[in-house]
């Protein structure tokens, strides 16, 4: 059977040393053989053993110059001085001694002032760029465009949730929305008004088309003039009459057609039934003064500053 | 009276895990205990429709095979899972959208990754480690496995390991350590079988007929160990309940950090290097049918290969709370390493030394080659990245995933794509494989999907890693992270296309060893007998 003989142990290849074999060979193998498999005596090529002990000389020459053996209480530090703790930490103030006369310039300069001296104003808009792409662009997006419909605002229009002064970005950044961690936060909560019970189906249906009609979107007629007085009782204290919103608590314009989240009917519906909650931290404990102030000169001039 | 005992420690197990079950803290916990149950019971069927039945009489004269057949199947099987999942997540990461919201939660990238890693590394690399292991080192000590049934115990075994860690995963059960995520009972398990896989291993080397060890024996005995040992440090920990997956670390720190990389590079140094050198010292030299080039290189860099790489790991950690005498010694073994890793080039390309035309005929022999031609690059690589001003460039960028790959797909992929072309026809009897023509187009296809994939990852690499040190002259951050990642768009486009066609190439092997198996005529026995080299 062709499996049987496949399948065999096979004895050991051969009685060792086998020197009528060796002789054979130009080249000599080790006279070892298994499964067939037999082994040249060939040296190991001159360059792989000098590149090896190139590469051992240069090991035992870098452990001299840099921290390199442990003992109990410390290591080697080498002869260079290494150490990439103090080359960060020197790389770190040489970039603050470049800087540190506009961070000065920056704490010490009125916040509507910053705009009026050229220099601080570019200086601060570059800093405040770089800050914004590392704190600000995972949700407001790199380009500051934030994230249409999904709750976070676009910086590059001029409709402001909390205002658009600079003294109002600097206080949404300072302070944060909405979070437990600052009281100065800005702080706001719409009524859910279908989950609590304030309206009732039909009634948030009708609100929904006005709501619609303030910006001119598509809506039902209809609904929307029976929604109107509905709006006018709930909703127009914190919207207004006309849907333009308020900066003092965050309510946002009704009456245009960028929104928070989404503008869809859905949407609408979604936001009244169940209220919404947007939240941002506040940077005041994370970054220094003059980065706050710089990342509000320049979301401030990305667009829609007031 | 064996198989009784046997019978009352499965019904055991079943009624353990039953109770383990119904206290079940997490689903993964639930899981895997039904998985165990199902295994338990699976296992008492087998042995009670067979009790009572003469016990089949292993004939000492003949190799054992069937748990090799076994592993061969499972590592095409796993193979084309692996590859699979990897061609999914390549895709996940270039179209987020397709981490479709009703999976979130399971099949997202977080839970597909580690499901990719372990899959190629552990499901398919181990399979064809097992396979492979058990293979030659019965043929090169010319002695049956020891230990009877034991090596089935060890496949079967380990596709129960593979099973439980795939399912953590998707159900969020991790340690979160990169290649060390299945929780404390999956590695508990994996010991168990890997000191039994240990067992048979040395029981064989040390029954062998064989008067020396043959080289791959040495590399296949270094990976068992290492990585047993690798395994049990780093994954000291202690399970919140026993009735939980959810365990905590004992290690914490950097020190946890250290000791994972050094588990971590290790992995790369004896699963991935140890173990398939000793696949490529048996397979290059039977399949180029020449000596191996030379016995005092494979004795060199055997030893220094072992004593160096130990050190290596802290090249994942530089510049971070690592102190830095640790990252010079992680970064100088890694240089004296090169020539070590290099020796094992040089004995596999030089072994095919007198027979370099078989390169145009023999589309395997083509394989092996340019798997160790892609072990040389990516050992090469390795020894360039770890130093510390490159790897300041291309530390956490794609660099080091493409890395990886040249290495994975191209080494660790091609060798075990050889081997298993060179294994199927022996193992099934059949004169030779069903179309050498569909070896040709996995080859070209594997090669061209590797190229695709090392060259898009290093250009995004190496643009993500210089765009993310990019400062003006003020010091302040030029370009944010969603930047970087916006610009690799088009490379990942690339990336993906690659592992497309080395899924391709994998799944048309598959076809092939299949029809190998079905329909390429059997081997007479005369043929046979003859190949084994005339004395």
């Amino acid at each position: 059977m062709a499996e049987e003989s496949e399948n065999k142990v096979k004895p050991p290849s051969r009685q060792y040393p086998d020197p009528a074999k060796k002789l054979e060979q130009e080249v000599k193998t080790t006279g070892h053989t298994w499964d067939g498999i037999e082994e040249y005596d060939n040296p190991m090529p001159r360059w792989w053993v000098w590149i090896f002990i190139i590469t051992i000389v240069w090991s035992f020459g870098y452990w001299i110059a840099y921290p390199a053996w442990p003992g109990i209480q410390s290591a080697t530090s080498g002869l260079l001085g290494y150490s990439s703790r103090a080359n960060v930490a020197a790389e770190i103030a040489d970039f603050e001694d470049r800087n540190e006369v506009f961070f000065a310039q920056l704490v010490d300069t009125d916040l509507d002032e910053i705009r009026e001296d050229d220099e601080l104003h570019r200086f601060a808009i570059n800093a405040g760029g770089s800050v914004f792409r590392a704190q600000c662009s995972q949700c407001h997006g790199a380009g500051g465009a934030g994230v249409q419909a999904a709750g976070y605002p676009n910086l590059l229009n001029d409709d402001w949730l909390w205002g658009g002064t600079m003294e109002d970005i600097h206080q949404t950044i300072r302070y944060g929305i909405r979070n437990e961690d600052f009281m100065d936060a800005r702080w706001s909560e719409m009524p859910a008004f279908g989950r609590d019970g304030l309206l009732d189906d039909e009634e948030i249906d009708q609100v929904v088309n006005y709501v619609l009609s303030l910006s001119a979107s598509d809506h039902d007629a209809e609904l929307a003039s029976a929604g109107q007085e509905l709006y006018e009782i709930n909703c127009a204290s914190c919207h207004m009459d006309d849907g333009s919103g308020d900066y003092f608590i965050g309510a946002p314009a009704l009456n245009n057609q960028i929104w928070l989240y989404g503008g869809s009917p859905e949407a609408i519906r979604h936001t009244i039934y169940y209220s919404r909650f947007g939240v941002m931290p506040g940077f005041a404990e994370r970054l220094r003064d003059a980065e706050i102030r710089a990342v509000a000169a320049y979301v401030h001039q990305l667009g829609g500053g007031q | 009276m064996w198989d009784y005992i046997k019978l009352a420690v499965l019904g055991l197990v079943v009624v353990v895990a039953a109770v383990a079950a119904s206290m079940a803290r997490d689903l993964a916990y639930l899981v895997h205990m039904l998985v165990i149950i199902l295994a338990a019971v699976i296992t008492f069927i087998w042995v009670i429709r067979r009790i009572g039945e003469p016990a089949p009489v292993a004939n000492a004269n003949e190799y054992m095979d069937g748990p090799i057949r076994y592993g061969v199947i499972a590592t095409a099987f796993w193979g084309v899972v692996g590859f699979l999942v990897g061609v999914v997540i390549a895709a996940q990461l270039t179209w987020p959208q397709l981490n479709f919201e009703w999976v979130q939660g399971y099949l997202n990238f977080g839970r597909l990754r580690p499901l990719h890693t372990s899959a190629v590394i552990f499901a398919f690399g181990g399979n064809a480690l097992i396979a492979s292991a058990f293979y030659v080192v019965q043929r090169t000590s010319a002695a049956r496995l020891f230990g009877g049934g034991l090596a089935w115990f060890v496949f079967w075994g380990y596709q129960l390991f593979i099973v439980m860690a795939a399912t953590g995963y998707v159900l969020g059960s991790t340690q979160g350590n990169e290649y060390a995520e299945p929780e404390w009972l999956t590695d508990l398990w994996l010991t168990i079988v890997w000191v039994a896989f240990l067992l048979v291993f040395m029981g064989t080397i040390i029954k062998r007929r064989e008067p020396h060890i043959y080289v791959a024996n040495w590399f296949y005995m270094a990976f068992i160990i290492t990585v047993a040992m690798l395994h049990l440090v780093n994954n000291l920990a202690i399970p919140v309940s026993v009735f939980g997956s959810k365990s905590v670390p004992v290690w914490s720190g950097v020190q946890s950090a250290m000791i994972q990389w050094w588990y971590g590079h290790n992995a790369v140094g004896f699963f991935l290097t140890a173990g398939f050198l000793g696949m490529m010292y048996y397979f290059i030299p039977k399949q180029a049918e020449r000596p191996v080039y030379s016995y005092k290189l494979s004795i060199m860099h055997f030893w220094a290969l072992i004593f160096l790489y130990i050190w290596a790991g802290p090249h994942h950690l530089h510049y971070t709370a690592l102190p830095d005498w640790a990252q010079t010694l992680g970064m100088t073994f890694s240089i004296m390493l090169w020539m070590p890793s290099w020796g094992g080039m040089i004995n596999g390309l030089m072994t095919l030394s007198g027979a370099w035309d078989k390169l145009r005929t023999d589309p395997i022999i083509r394989m092996m080659v340019v798997s160790v031609g892609f072990y040389g690059m990516a050992t090469f690589e390795g020894p360039m990245m770890s130093i510390k001003a490159v790897n300041s460039l291309s530390h956490y960028t794609d660099w080091t995933v493409g890395h990886v790959h040249s290495g994975a797909l191209g080494w660790n992929g091609m060798i075990t794509f050889g081997m298993l072309y060179y294994l199927v026809p022996k193992l099934w009897q059949r004169q030779g494989l069903y179309s050498l023509s569909l070896v040709s187009w996995h080859f070209w296809l594997a090669t061209i999907g590797i190229v695709l994939y090392a060259a898009s990852m290093w250009v995004t690499g190496i643009m993500e890693g210089l765009m993310w040190r990019e400062v003006d002259a003020q010091g302040f951050l030029v370009n944010s992270f969603a930047d970087t990642v916006a610009a690799k768009f088009p490379m990942y486009v690339v990336r993906t296309l690659g592992g497309v066609l080395f899924l391709t190439g994998a799944v048309i092997m598959c076809y092939n060893l299949w029809k190998t198996v079905t329909s390429s005529p059997r081997r007479d026995a005369a043929p046979a007998a003859a190949a084994v080299p005339a004395e």
